[in-house]
């Protein structure tokens, strides 16, 4: 099939973008997204024109590098899909399709379709860990973990960083993956100690970072390609909320979810 | 130079205890002293990092990537390996020893294989205490699987993304030790030389991925966690920035490379669909434990699969392999699938595919079963091949997916370059001459959590390193070096894009140096890579510059080093005379084609030393000892 | 910096803000509702619940004190409440300083989407809807203290009880997403009770604005004169 394609192109943070529009002949329905990308680079290079950046590596959904909005929607129409995964049996014949970076004022664009997430990494650094130095871990079947919070903290880490939560977010809000980090560590008992500091430290990097409010549109999980629910927003919250307003917290949870 | 494999003495089991006390310790207050330069950040490289800084090491980590986090391992499905005996079936530290080093087909070094299994049991509970979420069962306890065949349930792993949990673990660590201002993490950054001042390993010449600055680092060590190289056959399932530029600058540095040819091709992954393929997308071994492989029995069969009544199909692995079935190792699985395609038995067009089908398995035990076993990777499956493997039987194809040979390292992980040290799939590691399922995460994290963290320290506390900074003459000089290349890569100016010789090479070496070998068609490859290297060179265009963000020069330097690789690869396998393990030479094999090794003449690591671009390089041996798993054919009829 | 303070100065704190103002004045709105509906039962009991508001409380508070407490529980809620909108608003604006050329919404709904606006339509209606029956400047005839008269008196004028109802409508909405916002902000989410959420959110909110809809309507209707 031919498309044509309206790419975002920007030299530099500081240079001002505009699309481009580019025509692709011969795309089949069983190319990736990525794919159908590589083969407008080829074309460019064989005109001497400098390729197209954009993010990526594992192209198996799971490294999180990818990530671009295509007509409207991070990571494009498929849903639980990464933009990488996105195949192009979706699009038609002749059909157009826009793609853009994803916009917010924390993922500042490097080139192209390329930008930087770093302050993803800024929030992890904040406390989104258990502090467990190498060599003092005991037995790992003397504590066990009930099944119901194993699954829900795997729920959570299933999150691979990709930042179209903040993408979809009208408010480009970052409270799902700070909400999966929080909850991931938070739901296992490993994570109790530190659970209520690490909210709070995490929470102010968030912030500081220039995420707008969560308003509750749930978006987020919408675009996320692993499903993330907004209930860890919840949860997230509560958690900030006994970490603030409570007396020194036992660190005990009286919820599921 | 002769290898100096420095394997501590004593009986096996207590080579790694009297050497852990026989080796020299840093005071704890000169720690801080001691600069540490990681490159890498998959699972050896993050733990190792992490566990360094910890100790109190200053520590600089490097990626390409544009966080730690993305590193390669995140891919890894299936689980990883550890000797607990959980399930109580009988699994040993002993019992991983062995099934190892048979895996392994009697190409590792035992003590380092020995260690590795005793490390095993450890590194699951470092990894639960990091609050990895391992599955569990309903008392809370871990739950483990059987996988790759093995005959106990030895596999912790965390749904289909075991890598990815491991990963974020020991990321996680390391952002901790980032947060705290321990290690200086540098993503975005490709190491682009190694810089040897005085025979020892002082730092690295890095290329900022933003900007295009070249800039050296210099230490006191350096680590290598930089991954495996299968990316070679530019179709493979490795992720697409998988390189061997970092271990083969340090190879032409002086670093003896170790078994270039043993590459291990993963036998279930989903078929090439056509020319633009840029990569190939595994479907998790796990699903051997319930799919059948089949292929219709008369050759050019196009009927659609449930058209082919089960008479007139061949499940070939059933039959040739009554025990194993199915599960047979991937070297084996993957060649018989090769064998069946080339007799014309192919189930896609252009001759690369075999049925996995879950038929039976979904009549047996229940669709619902089996969506709850195989879930995740069905649904991956249909995303990508738009048809449903629970109707229709699943086609596969073998693709390369793992290195174990690397750079040479001795029992304490340095290679033969001093404070040059290698962990991870990047050093020639404990699998021989191939990895068992679930193993390179064990040994990732064996090596960075719980090996390097005390060899490095055995190595720095001896070593006599003067004080050397990024202003030393050989820095400077390495960056020109650095900088000349890149410059020369972007003057080229041809007309062909570096994917192009990519797919070149890679179609190439699958060919000649892929799931079967032979000495004509390796001596052939060696001419054409040549040729194509003195091409690439002339004809290949960049594009952009090299101030700059520019993904085309990433790959172009990546592709150049692999030119160079492909030639030591085949070389390599043409040395060795022999089948063994992912190396399958046509010209030594059993009547019933099953591989044969030569022990008489080939029990050794070969460990090449580089003499020159284009020249033959000089061939030293490691000879293997194998005191405690005698010596069999392996066999899994 | 205390914990508390740090709640309070970070985004989610000033949403705790808004939750719990929010709750304020949704009680405000349905108790104020249902004394609205005494209008049905004719001038003297609704003078007579206008006159009980002043006197509530006694004889341990003098007359209006509680009603004066009252207000300026009110007032600040509402302060607090625009207050923190305004702080989380802004940041969400600087969090995108440029935008899509097109970012499609899937989930979101119409009432979240409208909050922003809603809540400013709600402060312009609040001031009118003062002057009109509380201070009587914006009343075509004004007895103070028959306040059954001036609602009438104000909502005979056609176009004045098209707008409150219009108003009602836009409060609908805004306490519809508020409700459930409110829970996920302060926590409340159990995953037995999530699916009930929006449920009650909207049947409050229906609940709430038709009450105070009627009074208009009956007006218009000619029921209540
Ligand atoms: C699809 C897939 C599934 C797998 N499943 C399993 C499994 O189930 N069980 C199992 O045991 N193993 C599995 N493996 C193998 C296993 O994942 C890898 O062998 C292992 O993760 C390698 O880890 P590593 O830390 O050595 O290297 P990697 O994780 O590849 O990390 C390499 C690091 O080095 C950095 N790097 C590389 N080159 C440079 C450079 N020039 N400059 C700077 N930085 C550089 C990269 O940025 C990256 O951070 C799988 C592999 C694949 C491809
Ligand atoms: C009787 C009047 C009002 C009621 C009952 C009310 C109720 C609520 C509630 C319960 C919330 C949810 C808070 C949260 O999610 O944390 C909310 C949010 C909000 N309110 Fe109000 N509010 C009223 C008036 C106003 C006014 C006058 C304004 C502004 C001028 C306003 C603007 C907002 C905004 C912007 C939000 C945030 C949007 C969101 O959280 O989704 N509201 N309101
Ligand atoms: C159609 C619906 C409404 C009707 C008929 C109505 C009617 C009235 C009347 C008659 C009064 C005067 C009471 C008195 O002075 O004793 C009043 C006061 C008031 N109303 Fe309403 N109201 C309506 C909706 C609302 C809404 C939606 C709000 C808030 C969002 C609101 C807020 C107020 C306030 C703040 C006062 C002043 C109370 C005081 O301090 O005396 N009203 N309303
Ligand atoms: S929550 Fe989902 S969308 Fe956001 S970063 Fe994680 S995976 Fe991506
Ligand atoms: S879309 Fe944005 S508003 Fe909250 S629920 Fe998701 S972060
Ligand atoms: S490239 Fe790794 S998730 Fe898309």
């Amino acid at each position: 099939m031919d498309l044509t394609l309206h790419v975002w192109r920007q030299a530099g943070p500081a240079a001002s973008g505009t699309f481009v529009r580019y025509a692709v002949r011969g795309v089949t329905p069983d190319m990736s997204f990525l794919e159908m990308l590589d083969m407008l680079n080829e074309d460019l290079i064989r005109q001497k024109q400098e390729p197209v950046a954009f993010d990526h590596d594992c192209r198996e959904g799971i490294c999180g590098s990818c990530g671009v909005v295509i007509n409207g929607r991070p990571h494009g129409p498929h849903n639980a899909t990464t933009a990488c995964q996105l195949h192009m049996r979706l699009f038609r014949d002749g059909d157009e399709i826009w793609v853009e970076p994803w916009r917010a004022k924390a993922f500042p664009i490097v080139k192209d379709l390329v930008v930087d997430r770093g302050a993803f990494d800024r929030i992890v650094q904040a406390g989104g860990f258990i502090t467990a130095r190498t060599g003092s871990a005991p037995e790992a079947n003397a504590a066990p973990v009930p099944k119901r919070d194993a699954d829900l903290a795997m729920d959570a880490a299933a999150c691979i960083g990709c930042g179209a939560c903040v993408a979809a977010c009208p408010n480009a809000s970052a409270m799902l993956f700070v909400a999966a980090k929080v909850s991931h560590l938070g739901a296992l008992p490993q994570g109790q100690p530190e659970r209520y500091d690490r909210v709070v430290k995490m929470v102010d990097v968030m912030d500081a970072a220039g995420f707008g409010a969560c308003t509750n549109h749930g978006e987020c999980m919408a675009a996320c390609p692993k499903e993330i629910s907004v209930d860890f927003i919840a949860r997230l919250n509560r958690d900030l909320l006994k970490a603030t307003l409570l007396p020194p917290p036992t660190g005990r949870d009286w919820s599921g979810a | 130079m002769t290898l100096q494999s420095r394997v501590p003495g004593g009986p096996i089991q207590q080579k790694w205890d009297t050497h852990r006390f026989e080796m020299k310790l840093v005071n704890p207050a000169n720690k801080r002293k001691f600069h540490v330069i990681v490159v890498g950040s998959g699972l050896a490289g993050a733990s190792a990092a992490a566990s360094l800084a910890e100790l109190g090491y200053r520590v600089s980590c490097f990626c390409f990537q544009d966080s730690p986090r993305r590193a390669h391992s995140i891919a890894a499905q299936g689980g990883i390996n550890a000797a607990k005996n959980y399930q109580n079936d009988g699994d040993s530290i002993w019992r991983l020893f062995y099934d190892t080093v048979k895996g392994g087909d009697f190409r590792s070094r035992e003590a380092n294989v020995y260690r590795l299994a005793q490390i095993s049991v450890n590194i699951i509970d470092q990894c639960v205490a990091q609050g990895v979420p391992f599955a569990r069962d309903y008392g809370g306890l871990l739950a483990n699987r059987s996988f790759g065949g093995a005959q106990v349930s030895r596999t912790f792993y965390a749904r289909g993304q075991t890598g990815q949990q491991l990963l974020l673990g020991a990321y996680q660590a390391l952002e901790r030790q980032i947060g705290i201002g321990q290690v200086a993490m540098y993503p975005r950054a490709e190491m682009l030389d190694v810089v040897v001042i005085d025979g020892q390993a002082r730092g690295i010449v890095v290329r900022d991925l933003v900007t295009g600055k070249i800039s050296s680092h210099a230490g006191d060590a350096v680590v290598l966690a930089t991954g495996g190289y299968a990316n070679v056959y530019f179709l493979s399932t490795n992720a697409k920035g998988c390189n061997v530029t970092a271990t083969w600058r340090a190879h032409k540095r002086g670093a003896a490379f170790a078994n270039p040819c043993f590459t291990q091709i993963h036998p279930t992954c989903i078929p090439a669909h056509g020319e633009h393929q840029s990569k190939l997308t595994l479907m998790s071994e796990s699903l051997r434990n319930d799919g059948r492989v089949w292929v219709p029995q008369r050759a050019g069969d196009a009927r659609a699969p449930d058209q082919i009544p089960d008479a007139e199909r061949d499940y070939y692995l059933e039959r040739m392999y009554p025990s194993f079935g199915n599960l047979v190792p991937r070297d084996v699985a993957s060649r018989r699938a090769k064998e069946m395609c080339d007799a014309g038995h192919s189930v896609v067009p252009g001759g690369h595919g075999v049925y996995l089908d879950f038929r039976d398995a979904i009549g047996r035990v229940g669709r619902q079963a089996i969506a709850e076993r195989y879930g995740n990777l069905f649904e991956m499956y249909e995303r990508i091949t738009g048809a449903d493997p629970y109707r229709v039987p699943m086609k596969i194809y073998p693709a390369p997916h793992y290195a174990m040979g690397g750079l040479w390292v001795d029992y304490n992980l340095m290679s033969t370059i001093p404070g040059l040290h290698v962990i991870g799939e990047a050093n020639f590691s404990d699998h021989g001459a191939n990895r068992l399922g679930a193993s390179a995460l064990m040994q990732g994290l064996a090596d960075g959590y719980f090996i390097l963290p005390y060899t490095i320290g055995d190595y720095l506390a001896q070593a006599k390193l003067g004080k050397v900074t990024p202003e030393h003459a050989e820095f400077r000089r390495v960056e020109a070096e650095v900088a000349d290349r890149t410059q020369k890569l972007l003057a080229a100016n041809g007309s062909r894009s570096v994917d192009s010789f990519h797919r070149e090479l890679g179609a190439l070496l699958w060919n000649a140096c892929g799931m079967s070998r032979n000495a004509a068609g390796l001596r052939q490859a060696m001419t054409t890579i040549r040729e194509l290297r003195e091409r690439y060179w002339k004809d290949v265009y960049v594009g952009g510059k090299g101030e700059d963000f520019n993904q085309s020069l990433e790959k172009a330097g990546r592709v150049a080093d692999f030119l160079e690789f492909a030639e030591l690869m085949c070389r390599d396998a043409l040395q060795r005379e022999e089948s063994c393990g992912g190396h399958f030479r046509e010209e030594y094999q059993t009547p019933d084609g099953e591989a044969k090794r030569d022990d008489a003449r080939f029990s050794f690591a070969a460990a090449w030393q580089f003499t020159g671009v284009g020249q033959e390089p000089r061939l030293e041996k490691e000879p293997l000892e194998f005191e405690h798993v005698h010596l069999a054919q392996r066999s899994y009829k | 910096m205390s914990r508390v303070q740090r709640l309070v100065g970070s985004l989610v704190g000033k949403k705790v803000i808004m939750a719990a103002t929010g709750v304020i004045l949704l009680g405000f709105v349905l108790a104020h509702m249902i004394g609205n509906l005494k209008v049905f039962q004719g001038p003297e009991h609704f003078n007579a619940y206008a006159e009980g508001l002043r006197t509530m409380g006694a004889p341990f508070f003098g007359r209006g004190q509680l009603l004066w407490i009252a207000r300026i529980i009110l007032l600040a809620s509402v302060g607090l409440h625009i207050w923190a909108a305004w702080v989380v608003t802004r940041a969400s604006w600087a969090a995108r300083p440029d935008g899509y050329r097109r970012l499609d919404l899937i989930e979101t709904t119409y009432a979240a989407r409208t909050m922003r606006w809603g809540g400013v339509i709600i402060l312009l209606y609040v001031v009118f809807h003062l002057l009109d029956l509380t201070f009587g400047k914006a009343n075509p005839s004004f007895l103070p203290g028959d306040v059954y008269h001036n609602l009438v008196a104000s909502f005979t004028r056609v176009p004045v009880a098209v707008a409150y109802v219009g108003a009602m409508v836009v409060l609908c909405l805004h306490m519809y997403h508020g409700i459930y916002s409110g829970c996920q902000t302060l926590g409340l989410n159990h995953p037995k009770y999530n699916r009930w959420r929006r449920g009650a959110a909207l049947v409050f909110s229906l609940a709430v604005a038709g009450g105070f809809i009627a009074v208009p309507a009956a007006v218009l209707a000619g029921a209540v004169r």
